[in-house]
C-alpha cells in the first residue's frame, strides 16, 4: 500500500512538473490557449500500466494543485471539465477492440478541448462560442497525435518499472 | 497505430473541416453595430461607422476596443493571458473577439430591419 502510494505520489509528481514546464516554454500552435498537454502522457500511459481509479487521482490531484500553485478557481474548473472529461473518453476508447494508444490519445486531445469549451459556454453564458469547435477539433487531435506517438515508446518501459516496483 | 485510429482522426477532421466551412459561410454580411457582454449580459452596442475607442471596466477587470473603418478589434486589456488582443480585426456576423478570463465577448450584430418595415415583422423575427 505505501509503495502504491509512493508510486503515484511520484506520478502526480511527474505530471505537475510536465505542467510547469509547458507554462515555462510553451509550444505555440498558433491558436491563442492551444498547449501540446505533455501531462497528458503521464494519464494516458497510467491508463495501460495501473488501475483506472489510480490514473483518475492522478489526474484530478495534479490538476488541484497545479492550480492551486499557478492558476486559480477559474483555470481549476476548466482544466477539470477537459480532464475528467478526456479521462472518460480514453477510458472508453480504450476499452474498445482496434484502438491503439494513439487512438486513444486522439480520443483524449479532441475531448479536452471540448470539455474546456463547454465550460467556457457556461461561464461566459455566450453560446457564439461554439465557432471554436473546428479548430479546437483539430488541435485536440493533433496534439492527441503527438502525445500518443510519443506514449508508445513510454510504455513498455513503463510497464517494466511498474512490474519491478508495484 | 491502428486501422481504427486512424478512422478516428480522419473521421474528426473532416468533420472539423465541413463545420469550418459551414461556419465561414453561414451569417457571413458585413455588420452594422458591435454588441459588447460581459459575463453574459449586454454591456453596450456601438456603431460601426464610427471610428471611437469603448473603455470597458468592469469588476472583471479593464478592456479597451477600437473601432476603426467599420472594424473592431481590442486594442487594450489587463487580462493575464491577453489572448484576446490577438484575435484581431472583425467585421462579420459570424465574428467574435472573447476575453475568457474577463467573461467579455464582442459580437457584430446586423440590423436586418433597416430596408423593410418594422411595423409589419413581429419582434421575434427580428432578433
Amino acid at each position: 500500500m505505501s509503495k502504491k502510494i509512493a508510486y503515484l505520489a511520484m506520478l502526480i509528481a511527474l505530471a505537475m512538473i510536465f505542467s510547469y514546464v509547458e507554462a515555462l516554454i510553451p509550444i505555440n500552435f498558433g491558436i491563442p490557449g492551444v498547449k501540446l498537454g505533455i501531462a497528458n502522457i503521464v494519464i494516458l500511459v497510467g491508463l495501460y500500466v495501473l488501475e483506472p481509479k489510480d490514473v483518475l487521482v492522478i489526474s484530478v490531484i495534479r490538476i488541484v494543485l497545479v492550480g492551486i500553485l499557478f492558476g486559480n478557481v477559474m483555470s481549476i474548473s476548466y482544466s477539470l471539465a477537459g480532464g475528467l472529461f478526456s479521462f472518460l473518453m480514453m477510458w472508453l476508447i480504450k476499452k474498445i477492440k482496434g484502438f491503439s494508444i494513439v487512438g486513444v490519445s486522439i480520443a483524449g486531445g479532441v475531448s479536452h478541448n471540448i470539455g474546456q469549451l463547454a465550460v467556457a459556454i457556461l461561464v461566459i453564458e455566450n453560446l457564439k462560442l461554439i465557432a471554436y469547435i473546428p479548430v479546437l477539433l483539430i488541435a485536440g487531435a493533433v496534439t492527441g497525435l503527438i502525445i500518443g506517438i510519443l506514449s508508445v515508446r513510454i510504455v513498455p518501459v513503463m510497464k517494466k518499472e511498474v512490474e519491478k516496483y508495484g | 497505430m491502428k486501422k481504427k485510429d486512424v478512422i478516428l482522426g480522419v473521421y474528426i477532421i473532416v468533420i472539423a473541416l465541413l463545420l469550418m466551412i459551414v461556419m465561414k459561410f453561414h451569417n457571413n454580411s458585413k455588420g452594422d453595430e458591435i454588441r459588447i457582454k460581459v459575463n453574459g449580459r449586454t454591456y453596450g452596442t456601438y456603431s460601426l461607422d464610427k471610428n471611437q475607442e469603448i473603455d470597458i471596466d468592469t469588476e472583471f477587470g479593464h478592456n479597451t476596443v477600437c473601432i476603426e473603418d467599420g472594424e473592431a478589434y481590442m486594442k487594450e486589456a489587463d487580462c493575464p493571458d491577453g489572448y484576446c488582443k490577438h484575435q484581431g480585426h472583425i467585421s462579420k456576423g459570424n465574428q467574435t473577439i472573447v476575453c475568457l478570463p474577463h467573461k467579455l465577448v464582442v459580437e457584430i450584430k446586423i440590423n436586418e430591419n433597416q430596408e423593410t418595415n418594422n411595423d409589419l415583422i413581429p419582434d421575434a423575427v427580428a432578433k
